[in-house]
């Protein structure tokens, strides 16, 4: 799901990075707020933790690869605002140092993956382990379905970004300029393999950890983690 | 043991299952991400490269590109594996890094 250089255009690189701008500054100003220095590693490992999960490429045999983000399960434990920082760190070490993601395209990457997912994530699993007792399985299948829908809402804009481009942009002759596959082919590809596939990673991590969270640290489940 | 320590022993354990992301796409011979081609690939997919794709795709040269270093390209997968858990070591100390500097500015200091 990052989006390369050269898949969209600069109208919508430039969209995304304005879209971006106002989100990292409310989000710098809620985290300075609510976090103490002490709770300054989880965040880091936070970081770490999306940055490594996306390295870990799951092939559908014969077709593409895809992987989990992470970003449901940071934006669980640390809230919403604190995750976006967070990915939004991992995604321009990832675009800067080792070319996953595009630097013109890391407007768009974040908007999909550092706020979109993790904000939906987060929300759908506040709503779904409403009032539930901290080791309840409701909780357990809330983060599941929480980062099932999260990274699949992801896939989805991602799918309609690329898709819009050769709307957008293409000589007279109709040959594209960007990404060459319209709505009809990339939202589909984007949003089915993550249906069927990429998304169960997601949805299965953030579940599984949460488990274990219950049995061994279950306070990091009762206030987002934010008083250790 | 703390839990900040525990996450930090399941990070390690990803860091050298990491070259699984390698190793599986390669077995299974699943190409790359969709969406995510080099200019070859768009040209054998659609006959053409897209003039501002063509133009765009080297706005940035990564240091390490694809998780691998540089001339590496063909090397045995074992050395490729080694790279790609390198880069994760790498970008992992960079991301703590980032994350700690960026809290003193961003955390109380209660």
């Amino acid at each position: 799901m990052h989006i390369p250089d050269g898949y969209l255009g600069p109208a919508t690189c430039g969209f995304f990075y304005l879209i971006m701008f106002p989100i990292w500054t409310a989000a710098s100003r809620i985290v300075k707020k609510t976090f103490n220095a002490r709770q300054v590693p989880l965040l880091a490992i936070g970081a770490a933790f999306s940055f490594v999960i996306m390295m870990l490429n799951v092939p559908i045999p014969g077709g593409t690869t895809g992987h989990a983000v992470g970003g449901v399960l940071v934006a669980i434990l640390l809230g919403p605002w604190a995750a976006c920082i967070a990915i939004t760190v991992a995604l321009v070490i990832q675009a800067l140092l080792f070319g996953d993601g595009g630097i013109t395209a890391i407007g768009a990457n974040c908007f999909n993956m550092a706020f979109v997912l993790p904000f939906a994530g987060y929300y759908i699993y506040k709503a779904v382990s409403w009032n539930t007792p901290v080791n309840s399985s409701r909780k357990i299948f809330a983060a599941g379905l929480a980062g099932y829908i999260g990274i699949n809402l992801a896939a989805f804009l991602a799918g309609v970004e690329f898709g819009l481009q050769p709307l957008l942009h293409h000589t007279a002759s109709g040959q594209v300029l960007y990404c060459p596959y319209g709505l009809n082919v990339a939202v589909p590809v984007m949003l089915g393999e993550h249906l069927l596939i990429f998304g169960w990673v997601e949805a299965i991590v953030t579940a599984l950890v949460i488990k274990y969270l219950q049995k061994n640290s279950p306070e990091l489940l009762t206030q987002e983690g934010l008083n250790l | 043991m703390k839990i900040t320590t525990k996450f930090w022993i399941g990070l390690s354990a990803l860091v050298v299952l990491s070259p699984l992301g390698l190793l599986l796409p390669e077995h299974f011979k699943a190409g790359s991400a969709w969406g995510e081609w080099g200019v070859d690939e768009i040209r054998e997919l659609v006959g053409y490269i897209p003039k501002g794709l063509g133009k765009l795709s080297t706005f940035w040269s990564a240091p390490i590109p694809d998780y691998a270093f540089k001339g590496w390209e063909g090397k045995p997968i074992v050395v490729l594996s080694f790279a790609y858990i390198l880069s994760a070591v790498i970008g992992i100390l960079l991301c703590v890094g980032v994350v700690l500097i960026l809290g003193k500015f961003l955390s109380r200091k209660d």
